[in-house]
């Protein structure tokens, strides 16, 4: 049984604490992710929505005063053993950030292959790597003439599906997505969004979402926080129709948040 | 509304007032320039750009009387960057471990300690060079220099105590705090999230540091550098008491020599004639040097302060 739930479970929150010096933001989360399935994270500002995340590929801890306690498992694995490098797990679970971050200093090309470069990989055929990434981020028609221009050089959205083309990359087990939109139009929304679609089924991927919309619409399954307290998690249909906690409905109906 | 006359008024002498200082900035650098240019018209037309690349030197009356100003660019130049070489790895390291890599609560201290430096005076540099430095130099680091890499021309010929070592490693002390100061504030600029990105692709914090923020503060630090430089240069006091005052061409860091700014020390008190235009002249070339690298500085840090994230924008 056990063996089961963690093959199902690519990862699995147990018991999750995390604090921001003296604030405890995260309040013991217990939360399975599906594998390859999109799984959305709402609820209002300051819920530790993003926290939670960060909480996943230790980059919660690398904000000065901050520390995590609790379980992770990745594969069954704690990332959170003492003798696991975060280094090592950073690089099986990729992370697109709320503000587009590509490096500036860095050529489109580079910026894909910066994970690589970064972690001293080699790869044979760097330019086949380079147009599946954009392909598969869905940006390749958009800059495959200006591979050599810097990566600052894009559009908003197109500078976020760079940093998701980066971080396919490094063939990631899981994609955190930090509020991958909320700097963004509606058109570069969409075509996020529907990257997200054609994402799933190959990765496992936790999306932190403001809009409850965009939820509906890209996730199978939907967490809400509230107060560093996970209150509902469930599939997305049962979640929006009928949600059996008073306060995810609230929310969802806008009462409060 | 009878107050809006008188406040506009106001507001028109404020900005008066406040555009006079500025201009007098302006002044005052043109003032120097013309009145260092006046001093020196016997040398500026008895030799012309020769006085630049003339490498005598002899202020005795008569005959023999010349003056040439290569000897001092080359001793200012040479202890300069020589002071530069020592100074930049140390100072860059210092900022990089304030900014990126110390924990929190010895942040301040540090960067307090290294600022401290800026604020003991030259003469005391001079000194602390000349009793403390200079004894260690002679007895351990210079005979390990020769021993070692005699066979290059750098550490060539017989240490004599007060030479461009010397004067370089204490030029370097009195540069760094300049250089990791302004180096920290540029590494400071770099923003958080390439910080984070860098690491969410599984970077080490030495992966992070070498490939995304170095590269993105280069242009920046290259300012923090040539404003260590533009001090350097121009540094009088601890320089000319500890560069040995002989004016040579020589490779060899054991010569003495001397610099734009030590001969003008040395010399201006009993200078006359000829002899007070040709320093004075020196004193010109000094300050057209530190203006043009300080403008270069400023160039270079307002580039990196408006170079990304603005660039998808735009």
């Amino acid at each position: 049984m056990e063996a089961d739930d963690d093959k199902r479970y690519k990862v699995r929150a147990i018991d999750l604490h995390a604090w921001f010096g003296t604030s405890h933001s995260l309040k013991g989360i217990t939360m399975d992710l599906v594998d390859r399935h999109v799984t959305a994270i709402i609820g209002p500002s300051g819920c530790g929505k993003s926290t939670f995340i960060r909480c996943l590929n230790r980059m919660h801890e690398v904000v000065s005063g901050a520390r995590a306690e609790g379980t992770v498992l990745l594969d069954g694995e704690n990332i959170y053993a003492s003798g696991i490098d975060a280094v090592l797990v950073r690089r099986r679970v990729g992370m697109v950030f709320q503000k587009p971050n590509p490096f500036p200093t860095m050529t489109i090309r580079d910026n894909v292959l910066a994970g690589l470069k970064l972690n001293g990989l080699r790869t044979r055929d760097p330019d086949a790597l380079v147009e599946r990434c954009l392909r598969q981020s869905a940006l390749w028609e958009e800059v495959k003439e200006q591979l050599h221009k810097s990566g600052a050089s894009l559009s908003g959205g197109q500078q976020q599906r760079l940093c998701i083309a980066r971080t396919l990359a490094l063939e990631p087990e899981v994609i955190l997505m930090d509020e991958p939109c909320s700097a963004l139009d509606p058109i570069a929304t969409a075509k996020i969004e529907e990257l997200i679609h054609e994402l799933r089924g190959k990765y496992t991927i936790a999306i932190v979402t403001h809009s409850m919309q965009q939820a509906a619409r890209v996730s199978d399954f939907t967490a809400f926080f509230y107060l560093g307290e996970l209150i509902e998690y469930g599939d997305t249909d049962s979640i929006f129709t009928k949600p059996s906690n008073p306060r995810t409905e609230d929310y969802l109906t806008g009462r409060f948040g | 509304m009878p107050g809006w006359r008188i406040g506009n008024l106001g507001d028109r002498l404020f900005r008066g007032i406040a555009a006079t200082f500025a201009t007098i900035i302006v002044v005052v650098l043109l003032v120097i320039a013309v009145a260092l240019t006046q001093a020196s018209r016997e040398t500026l037309s008895a030799y012309g750009f020769g006085f630049v690349v003339g490498q005598d030197w002899n202020p005795v009356e008569g005959a023999n009387e010349v003056y040439g100003a290569l000897p001092f660019v080359w001793g200012t130049l040479v202890t300069s960057f020589l002071a530069l070489a020592l100074a930049v790895p140390i100072s860059v390291g210092i900022a990089v471990f304030i900014a990126e890599l110390a924990p929190e609560w010895i942040r301040t201290p540090t960067g307090f300690v290294v600022e401290l430096l800026a604020a003991v005076p030259s003469v005391i540099y001079g000194l602390w060079g000349f009793f403390v430095l200079r004894p260690v130099l002679i007895e351990h680091v210079d005979p390990a220099l020769s021993r070692w890499l005699g066979f290059l021309p750098f550490f060539r010929g017989a240490p004599l105590g007060n030479d461009v070592l010397l004067a370089s490693v204490v030029l370097a002390i009195m540069i760094l705090p300049t250089i990791s100061s302004v180096s920290r504030e540029i590494l400071r600029a770099v923003p958080n999230t390439l910080r984070e990105a860098a690491l969410a692709l599984g970077a080490t914090k030495w992966e992070m540091i070498r490939s995304v923020v170095l590269p993105y503060a280069k242009s920046g630090l290259t300012g923090a550098v040539i404003l260590g430089l533009g001090r350097a240069l121009g540094e009088t006091m601890a320089v000319t008491m500890l560069v040995g005052n002989k004016p040579s061409m020589s490779l060899s860091v054991f010569e003495p020599a001397a610099t734009m700014a030590s001969i003008i020390a040395n010399q201006y008190p009993e200078a006359q004639g000829r002899q007070h235009s040709a320093l004075t002249e020196i004193g010109l070339l000094l300050f057209a040097l530190t203006l043009v690298l300080n403008i270069l500085a400023r160039l270079l840090v307002w580039r990196v302060g408006r170079l990304p994230g603005d660039a998808g924008r735009a």
